[in-house]
């Protein structure tokens, strides 16, 4: 089945409708397509079906056919005769065939639902004052729609653990443990590390790791989001927050060229957390540790916050004068980064061009792990291609950039939040020539440098990446910046009226996209509202052939980077 | 009455033991030459015509059960004996692979060879040390005189048998659960669709799960012809059921009749020397302990399967497959339970409920946290707090649950309490006033009880 509508479409009968959906599809995202919903818990749409929590118990019947002749059975109308399953089946297992006739709202299925609910609760703590997963809590939205009200249950609940440390950032309350087996099935069929199981038996039945192992990959914070319950919590968002309070924005995770989609979580300009946003054709509905704490180090005392024009405070708009008045005596290379968004690689772009400045780029790479962090570890080294930026993958190192500074031929250097180190240059050569830097963070590079920009993190900005499919995805500010700061974009877009010796007029994200728009290239003809929310695919086409550093991960594959193969069982 | 014993025919007899030679001496493996020489195709038909059913509690007919063998998907065919007998009130499995095994293994290579499956298992349960030993003893006897193993009697058939012990839990009885386990998972049972096992069994490919007795009964049906064995009984109900009586009878043990040969009445009385004298019959459990109770004093009114019409007392009932569901309750594994007017039916369900809250796999919510409620609810109610409106609750618990689970096991926990409620709710409300009116005399509430 594909998201493109390729699949073949048959009708069923669901709730007295004839609908047409997708074959194949199961019961649950039939009856979703045409807004049922078939509440459940242990199904979920990109792991493998358990069918153990029979929250989505519904009617099913196929059209009833003689057993000897294969002749369909008729009633006295004339209409085919439904036979209807004498028990009911369960929604996440029961795949749609031609005919078949579903009802998910009739008074059996109601009872069964309300049955399963009060099971659920009788051994449940009933802590939601104290839970942190109130608010997105399955059982208590479920308890509320098909629940009863109250309790018939006066025997004595179980007691289990409430506080197991699974590892590092998963903490285990047991008693809320519904037992649907979602994150032990993550942790088999998608983490590929299978360190979770249950102990006991029956009522008495446990989550819990291995002896001897603990719940420590990269990814155990994706339990946490599918548990449909407050059992498994981030021990790092455990008790800090209600998350009715906590305003969500779309974001891009910057760790790797993946581009995972993601939320971020926010009040008052403060972020409590990051979790993953689904998209099929990028990270499903997962997304790394690692990648939801890179919102911590923008909290340092090392952050810059200051335009400064030789170690004295400016205003942006007399910063940028400077850095054009710098950038316009030529001889300028700019050291540019995959860090970037594609509208600052943009102006960055427009920028060389004005100065005809050498563009270079320091490539960051570490090790991939075959599922959503991919070895290049920077969010968009392909919109640098596509920008024109750079017109070939960056070297391994820039060991010319030394001599070039030796022999003169470069006096100024623009650079784009890079070190020293990376740069294979020490503190004399930046003696010998003006520097321009552009960071989030005080280092050696800016701290020698003439002027110094102060730029903005993904969660504070608007703009776009492209991805390691070409896939250009947007971000949107989640919370203010340090106080004074504008968009790099925003700066930028000076410093090349600076340059052109234009009034500089500060313009939005908006219409910096109506110029990049009128480019030729790839961007041609797109504008920010024409991006879609869950990104869109660009035709890259003579540079999706280089040689990417990229191996084969999740949704990567390197024999044909452009195709996606997306599962879209659940859209 | 006289037993008509066709599987037990060699069990008890004096001199009669379970080494191969003796198995020999009274013709032992003839069938199992006699089957190789035959297509496995005609070996399918003869076990479809003798129209045997399953022994193991379900009472599907064997044939038709192989007959959904998925054959066409190229992958090894297993078959699986399943030796869990864990029904409470059953243990004929036992008495057959303890002390005629080669019966059990011929029985199995047979069925083993037609549905052309070159390894078969048997699941025995884990408390069975002793029948563990003498299967392992048996397959080798076996095993030294080519009737198992590879090149089987020269006739370039090749079948081995491995015995796997359970670890103690009734689940493993369920066939996909047992399927799990045998693959060294915990014993959940799988979902159906898509896990059945004659398409998706042990290891993804296509198996065969029969019980004991079912195996034994392939290897009469060789001997005598599918069309002779289906001769034994009534149509419908072939072949012979071996009953384990167990409860408040003189005789208890274990008694082999054809189907439909004797009536309820006549086991009791006649085979089971009658109840203690001074008691009277109070209920009966007819298939083992999941199987609905029958009460002594109801009339069993209604149709057969045939369309006769049928007015019985619980002494008329005929011991068959279709009569015992006819009255609303099922032969199962054909553990007979007897319970006579000294029985608290509170402190027999709340036992049974014990059971089954203790052997609940704890995969799928309605048995995990159902059956427990109910042996919460029994047992508090022994304890001395019973409440008039228990017997309603426990009965809507049990409606809850039944048609609701993964497996089976739902309905086995939940059949007990709404058979129980449905027939004797009176004595349900009556231990709840007579704790209440005992209270109010400043008595203990509870009285003594037996509960395990």
């Amino acid at each position: 089945m594909s998201v493109n509508g390729t699949s073949e479409m048959i009708t069923i009968n669901l709730d007295g409708h004839e609908v047409e959906v997708p074959k194949g599809m199961n019961a649950i995202e039939a009856a979703k397509l045409h807004g049922k919903e078939i509440p459940h818990y242990c199904y979920h749409p990109k792991l493998s079906i358990a069918g153990n929590c029979r929250m989505c118990l519904i009617e099913m019947g196929m059209p009833m056919r003689d057993r000897g002749s294969g002749e369909p059975i008729l009633d006295d109308n004339g209409i085919q005769k439904i036979g209807w399953s004498p028990k009911p089946v369960i929604g996440c297992a029961t795949d749609v065939s031609p005919g078949m006739h579903l009802r998910t709202d009739s008074k059996s299925v109601k009872e069964a639902r309300n049955g399963v609910t009060e099971f659920l609760l009788i051994n449940h703590p009933l802590d939601c004052p104290i839970c942190d997963q109130a608010g997105e809590c399955r059982l208590q939205e479920f308890s509320a729609d098909h629940g009863r009200g109250y309790s018939r249950f006066i025997e004595d609940k179980n007691v289990k653990p409430k506080r197991t440390v699974l590892g590092p950032r998963v903490t285990l309350d047991d008693e809320r443990c519904i037992l649907c087996s979602r994150c032990v099935r993550f942790s088999q069929e998608v983490a590929k590390d299978d360190v979770l199981g249950f102990v006991d038996r029956g009522t008495y039945s446990t989550l819990t790791c291995y002896p001897g192992k603990e719940l420590a990959n990269n990814y155990s914070l994706n339990t946490v989001d599918i548990c449909p319950v407050g059992a498994l919590t981030s021990t790092d968002f455990r008790f800090k927050m209600r998350v009715w309070f906590l305003k969500r924005t779309n974001s891009i995770c910057t760790e790797s060229s993946v581009g995972a989609n993601t939320t971020v979580w926010s009040r008052e300009g403060k972020i409590y957390r990051i979790t993953p946003r689904r998209n099929d054709a990028v990270n499903d509905t997962w997304m790394t540790d690692s990648g939801r704490d890179l919102f911590k180090p923008y909290e340092s005392d090392n952050r810059l916050t200051h335009y400064t024009v030789d170690g004295v405070h400016k205003s942006p708009e007399v910063t940028a004068k400077a850095a054009a008045d710098i950038l316009a005596a030529g001889s300028v290379a700019i050291i540019a980064s995959a860090h970037s968004t594609v509208e600052e690689q943009f102006l960055l772009r427009e920028i060389a061009q004005e100065t005809e400045a050498s563009v270079s780029l320091v490539k960051h790479e570490g090790d991939g792990d075959g599922i959503l962090l991919s070895e290049d570890r920077s969010p968009n080294m392909r919109g640098a291609l596509l920008n024109g930026l750079i017109a070939d993958l960056p070297a391994d190192d820039l060991s010319s950039l030394a001599s070039q500074i030796a022999a003169g031929t470069v006096k100024t250097l623009l650079i784009v939040n890079e070190g020293l180190e990376r740069l294979g240059l020490s503190e004399s050569h930046l003696s010998q020539v003006k520097v321009i830097y552009l960071g989030a963070f005080a280092n050696a590079v800016s701290q020698n440098a003439e002027v110094v920009i102060p730029s903005l993190s993904v969660f504070e900005k608007d703009g776009s990446f492209v991805n390691q499919n070409f896939r250009l995805q947007k971000f949107f500010s989640a919370v203010p910046g340090p106080r004074g700061l504008i968009s790099e974009s925003g700066f930028l877009a000076m410093v090349v009226a600076g340059l052109a010796n234009e009034q500089a007029r500060s313009f939005g994200i908006a219409q910096l996209w109506d110029k990049i728009g009128q480019c030729d290239g790839v961007f041609h003809g797109l504008n920010w509202q024409k991006i879609p929310d869950e990104g869109l695919a660009l035709d890259a086409g003579a540079i999706a052939d280089l040689n990417f550093v990229e191996t084969k991960n999740l949704k990567y594959n390197p024999a044909s980077p452009k195709l996606v193969e997306i599962d879209s069982s659940g859209i | 009455m006289e037993e008509q014993r066709l599987i037990f025919k060699h069990i008890d007899a004096p001199g009669y033991t379970h080494d191969i030679d003796c198995y020999l001496k009274h013709g032992g493996y003839e069938q199992l030459k006699k089957a190789v020489t035959m297509k496995p195709e005609d070996i399918c038909a003869e076990v479809t015509a003798s129209g045997v059913r399953g022994r193991g509690g379900a009472g599907f007919p064997a044939g038709v059960k192989w007959k959904f063998l998925d054959r066409k998907s190229g992958k090894p065919i297993y078959l699986i004996c399943n030796a869990d007998e864990s029904e409470p009130g059953t243990f004929k499995d036992r008495q057959i692979i303890h002390k005629d095994p080669h019966q059990l293994i011929e029985g199995m290579l047979c069925s083993a060879f037609a549905i052309q499956a070159q390894l078969a298992f048997i699941y025995i349960r884990g408390e069975f040390f002793e029948g563990y030993r003498i299967l392992e003893e048996a397959i080798e006897e076996a095993r030294a005189k080519n009737l198992l193993g590879d090149n089987i009697l020269g006739s370039g058939y090749s079948c081995d048998i491995i015995v796997h012990r359970g670890a103690g839990a009734y689940i493993c009885g369920e066939e996909t659960g047992l399927i799990e386990s045998l693959e060294g998972n915990r014993a959940n049972p799988r979902i159906k669709p898509p896990y059945f096992p004659a398409a998706l069994g042990l290891y993804q490919c296509p198996t065969i799960v029969n019980n004991v007795e079912t195996l034994c009964d392939v290897k009469h049906i060789i001997e005598m012809g599918g069309e002779a064995f289906s001769k034994i009984g009534t149509p419908g109900n072939t072949g012979t059921r071996i009953w384990c009586v167990s409860g408040h009878v003189q005789k208890p043990g274990y008694y082999e009749f054809p189907c439909a040969a004797l009536t309820l009445g006549e086991l009791i009385h006649d085979v089971c020397g009658g109840l203690q004298p001074g008691r009277k019959l109070k209920a009966v459990i007819p298939g083992g302990s999941s199987s609905k109770i029958l009460r002594a004093d109801e009339r069993f009114k209604g149709k057969l399967k045939d369309g006769t019409e049928f007015d019985w007392g619980i002494e008329d009932i005929p011991m068959d497959f279709d009569s015992l569901a006819a009255v609303g309750s099922m032969s199962g594994s054909g553990g007979v339970i007897i319970m006579d007017d000294s029985t608290d039916m509170v402190e027999a369900l709340a036992n049974i409920n014990y059971f089954y809250a203790h052997e609940s796999c704890g995969q799928c919510t309605p048995c995990r946290e159902g059956v427990p409620w109910m042996r919460k609810v029994t047992a508090r109610m022994c304890a001395g707090e019973a409440r008039e409106e228990d017997a309603d609750l426990l009965n809507d618990i049990a409606d809850q649950i039944a048609g609701r689970t993964i497996c089976a096991f739902g309905e086995a926990a939940a059949w007990p309490v709404q058979s129980f409620i449905a027939k004797f709710k009176d004595e349900f409300v009556e231990k709840a006033k007579a704790q209440a009116s005992r209270r109010k005399e400043g008595k203990p509430a509870a009285t003594e009880t037996t509960l395990i």
